[in-house]
Parts: structure tokens; sequence; C-alpha cells
């Protein structure tokens, strides 16, 4: 029997009250000399050129001779911009929402399996993770396409009489992110829950609960930092999904990264390529700081 | 104890356990198709596949043919190893200094280094083109290597930092008072106990680096091509079979990979945690 190793180490607070000694100083040299060469590359080669994207963007031509806030101006002045915009938030929100519908089930009955079957479970789960977007994207092509399976099939069982168009459509776009990032979602509901008390759930159903009302009264809210984890990064990566956007969303279907993508490399303006990814940071950046917000309140609702 | 048997408990069972079922057949099946694909006698994406060849596999290793492919991918590893090696020295020496320290700089810094994995990859590849450019580097893998090692270091750091968080401090004490020096410990205690930590991280960024879109779209360009912008190029234009057939050997790759982590150092245990 393998133990879960979680369950054999202390958590971190008691280790740190055993260790007296380390002040809560505000620097320290020692703590630094190891962590320097690391600080080092990400100033340079991460602060450094974010720095300059900022600056970038507050030119209006792309030959850099115009200071001033032209291309913020002209990015936002545009109505089309705020669709964009929009679209790309929208296709974040229906990709977490088929997550959750799909994903939180299958979470639940990992919960149930025996430790072997958990294993192979988690497996399964992870693999398409490790497997190149570019692959299940193309994956998704085979199976929405014109003559792809589930064309095939709906036809064969007589429930369409032509072949649907699922490839350069939105909804085929959200079933083909929902599995891709699907694991995103998975990991951290499955690492809040197998953490739970399994005795909260009996002791649920011993006071007569049914498995439904267990469910929505006692491990939703326990799994809700999971829960909001899950969707922080499903979020993050559904918006700025630049190839499956592309490849299954076709060109018809705008979102911000295929924006960025064509002033940055197309039209090569990059002071407006700038200006549009960074809309695109704070976009997604404050949906998720609207996201963990809600995470700390819910946690100190639960531990208050 | 016996448990009640009501019709709302059926019900449960039967929606969360049909929903799981769609579940895992919508994270299997694209997978099974693709290999299916690859196996094809036609020169379309035709499914069911008909027939049964190995000719897609056959042109993936022709040198003439696929030259362009060999090469991209030959450039995807050697990044992903450069990245990856690179990552692990700097992450390893960052989470010894920083993992335990309770100062305020420290935790900001931890999570400053963690912020690669939020910031959307788009808009660090285009500041990364505009900042390589500007200072007038021309285009080369190095460049590549630099863009992935910031935004697969924080694999490594994560595992890492957790390993040395879960380190039960009073054997680093007792190395101490036993007389050994600090690189002594940290090269006969320290380093052994967090090797898997460190295995794991470092696994998951090469995987992250061969498979990273948005840095190396805007860094690689056709003679620093990298194997996911040769697939999207492939698939872009006339969606040739040979994508199902390079897809099969990553399948493959990335199947057997993940099981020597699993028996090694526990891979799915560490990313669940």
């Amino acid at each position: 029997m393998s133990v879960s190793s979680k369950a054999m180490t202390p958590p971190s607070s008691y280790d740190d009250a055993t260790s007296p000694l380390r002040g809560e100083g505000w620097f320290k040299w020692s703590e630094w000399q190891l962590a320097l060469p690391l600080a080092l590359a990400f100033a340079a080669l991460f602060l450094a050129p974010l720095a300059m994207l900022v600056a970038v963007s507050f030119f209006a031509d792309d030959k850099f001779q115009q200071a001033g806030f032209g291309s913020w101006v002209k990015f936002f002045t545009d109505p089309f911009s705020y669709k964009i915009i929009a679209d790309t938030l929208l296709l974040g929100v229906k990709t977490v929402g088929a997550t959750i519908l799909v994903g939180y089930p299958l979470a639940l009955v990992y919960l149930d399996l025996p430790a072997r079957l958990q294993k192979v479970l988690l497996f399964i789960i992870v693999l398409p993770l490790l497997l190149s977007v570019v692959v299940r994207t193309f994956a998704w092509i085979v199976v929405l396409g014109r003559e792809g399976l589930l064309n095939s099939l709906l036809l064969s069982l007589g429930l369409i009489s032509e072949p649907l168009k699922l490839l350069q459509t939105e909804l085929g776009l959200v079933i083909a992110l929902t599995q891709i990032e699907m694991p995103l979602m998975l990991l951290p509901l499955i690492s809040v829950m197998s953490r739970l008390d399994p005795n909260l759930r009996d002791a649920s159903a011993a006071l007569g609960a049914s498995r439904w009302r267990t469910l929505f009264k006692v491990i939703v809210p326990l799994s809700m930092p999971g829960l909001i984890a899950g969707c922080l990064l499903v979020f993050a990566s559904s918006t700025t999904a630049f190839i499956s956007q592309t490849v299954i969303g076709g060109v018809r279907l705008i979102y911000l990264p295929l924006v960025i993508w064509q002033q940055g490399l197309v039209v090569y303006h990059w002071p407006l390529a700038a200006v549009v990814s960074l809309a695109l940071v704070v976009s997604v950046l404050s949906v998720i700081a609207a996201l963990s917000w809600l995470n700390r309140r819910s946690s100190g609702h639960l531990h208050g | 104890m016996a448990r009640r048997r009501s019709f709302a408990d059926l019900s449960y069972a039967l929606v969360i356990g049909a929903i799981a079922l769609v579940a895992v057949l919508i994270i299997v099946t694209p997978v099974i198709v693709v290999l299916m694909t690859s196996f094809t006698e036609n020169r379309t994406l035709k499914f069911p596949p008909t027939g049964f060849s190995l000719q897609w596999y056959a042109q993936l290793f022709d040198p003439v043919a696929s030259r362009p492919i060999q090469r991209a991918a030959s450039n995807s590893v050697e990044i992903a190893c450069f990245s990856t090696l690179l990552g692990v020295v700097l992450a390893t020496g960052a989470s010894l200094g920083l993992s335990r320290s309770r100062s305020r700089l420290a935790r900001a810094a931890d999570s400053f280094f963690m912020s690669p994995l939020v910031l959307p990859g788009i808009t660090y590849g285009l500041a990364a083109l505009v900042y390589f450019s500007l200072l007038g580097f021309s285009p080369s893998l190095n460049l590549i290597v630099a863009g992935h090692l910031i935004v697969t270091m924080p694999f490594i750091l994560r595992t890492t930092t957790a390993s040395l968080t879960q380190l039960d401090p009073a054997l680093l004490d007792s190395s101490a008072s036993l007389g050994a020096s600090w690189p002594y410990t940290l090269r006969r205690v320290t380093l052994p106990l967090i090797a898997p930590g460190i295995a794991a991280g470092a696994f998951l960024a090469f995987m992250a680096s061969i498979d990273n879109v948005p840095v190396s779209l805007f860094l690689s360009n056709a003679r620093t091509e990298v194997l996911p912008m040769r697939m999207w190029g492939m698939m872009e234009s006339t969606l040739d079979v040979r994508v199902a057939a390079v897809s099969g050997v990553l399948i493959a790759a990335a199947f057997l990979l993940m099981l020597v982590m699993e028996w090694t150092v526990g891979l799915t245990r560490r990313m669940r945690d």
C-alpha cells in the first residue's frame, strides 16, 4: 500500500514554527547568493523585454519616429477592438464552463475509485497535457472535419443527413479547447478533493443527506479553491491558445492573439501589436485577479 | 454501514457516471483517432481510415522529402535540452536559497519567478522579439533557448521548491552537527533527497519547451524552425497526412517518457500535489 506523501509530512506552518532561528528580515545576502543568477536572468530576459514592450507601445508609427499615445488611441477608438476583446474573454468563459461541466464529475468519480484505478485515471488525465498542443489541435481537425469521426458517426446513425460544419465555428473550437484544457481543470480539482476528509461525506450521508445534497452542500464548497485554481488556468490558457484558435477557428473568428500575430509578424506594426498584447494581458489578468479575490474570500469564509 | 439506495442516489450515480464517461471519451478519443489515421492508405484525413500502411511514417523518415521536419525536430530537441539544463541549474540554486526564507522579498521573488506561467505567452513572445531585435540580435537558436528558459523554468522551480519544503530540516541539522560542511551536506544529503523533484520539474520543462508555441512563434524563422511551427505550417497549407505520422511519433514518445518518469519519480503524484 502506498501512503500519500502528503499525509506523512507536516504542513509548512509547523515546519516554520520549529525553526525559530529564522528571522523575518527583509533581505538576507546568504539567501540571495544562490538565487542571484536566476534573478539576473529574469531581469535581463523577462523584465527588460516587458518594459521595452510597454515603451514601444508609446509610439504611433512602425518606424518609431513619433512618440505618443497614437497606437493606444487607434486601438481603443475602434469599436471592432471591443468586440474582439469581448469575444476573446467569452471564449475563455465558455471553455471554463465546458471544462467544469465535463471535468467536475470526472473528478468526483476519481475520488470514489480504488487506489490502483486512481493511478490509471490520473495517467489518462495527464497524458494529453504532455502531448503537443499542435498534436491535440490536429487531432480535433480529424474528429470535427467534414469526413471526420463525429460526422461519420452521426451520418451512419442517421441523426443528420449531411455533414455538420464544425471546423471554423466557435462551437467546434470550444469542443476542442475543452479537451485541450481539461487537464488544467482536473489537476488542481483532484489535488484539493483528495485532501478532503472522507469522514465529511460519510457524516453527511449518515445524517440522511442524499448524494446530490452532499455534493452541493459539502463537496462543492470545500473544493472551491481547486475549482477556482482550475478556472484560472483554463481561462488564461484558452484565451491565449493561438494555434487552436487559428487552426480550428479559422480566420473568420478573430481573437486577440491573432491580431497580435498579424500586427507583430505580418504587418510589422510593433507599437500596435504591443498595445494589443498589453490589452490581452490586462483583460486576462483582471479576470484572474477577480477570481483569486473570490478564492481568498471563499477560503476565508471556510476557515473563519 | 448499509447505504440507503434511494432514487436520488441512483440518479446521482447515473448522471455523474455518464458525464465522467463522456469526459474520458473526450480526453482519449482524439489521441486514438490520430493514431489510427496515421496508418491510413488514403491521402486524406477521412475517418474511418481505409486500409493499413506505414507509408506516412516511411515518408517521415525519408531524408529528402522530409528534411525540413527532421531539422525542425532536431532544433526542438536541442533547444529543449539547453533550456532545461539552464533552467535546472538556475531554479535549483534559487530554490535552495529562497525556499526556506520567510523574508518578504524572498516570497515576492518566488511569485515573480512563477509569473511567466500566468502571463499570456504570446505577450512575452512579442516582447522577446521586440527586445532582441531592437538590441540588434539576429534570430538564432540561442535566443529561442533564452525565451524558452523563462517560460519553462517555473515548472522546475515549483517541483524543486515543493521537495525542499517537504525535506525534514532535522536531517540538515544532524548533518551539520556531525561536522559536515555546507557543500558536503548539499551534495550528500540535500541534493539526493530533492533529486526526484528536480527530475520531475525538468521533465515537465523539457516537454513544455518541445511543445512551446507562443515564444517560438515570434523567435523562430525559416532557418531556426522548431517542430510545432513546422507542423502548424503543414496543417495550415495542405493538411498533409504526415502531420498524423509526426503526431503518432510524438504520442508514442510522450507515452514512453511518461511511463519512465512515473516509475522513477512518481510524476503524476507531483503534478497533482
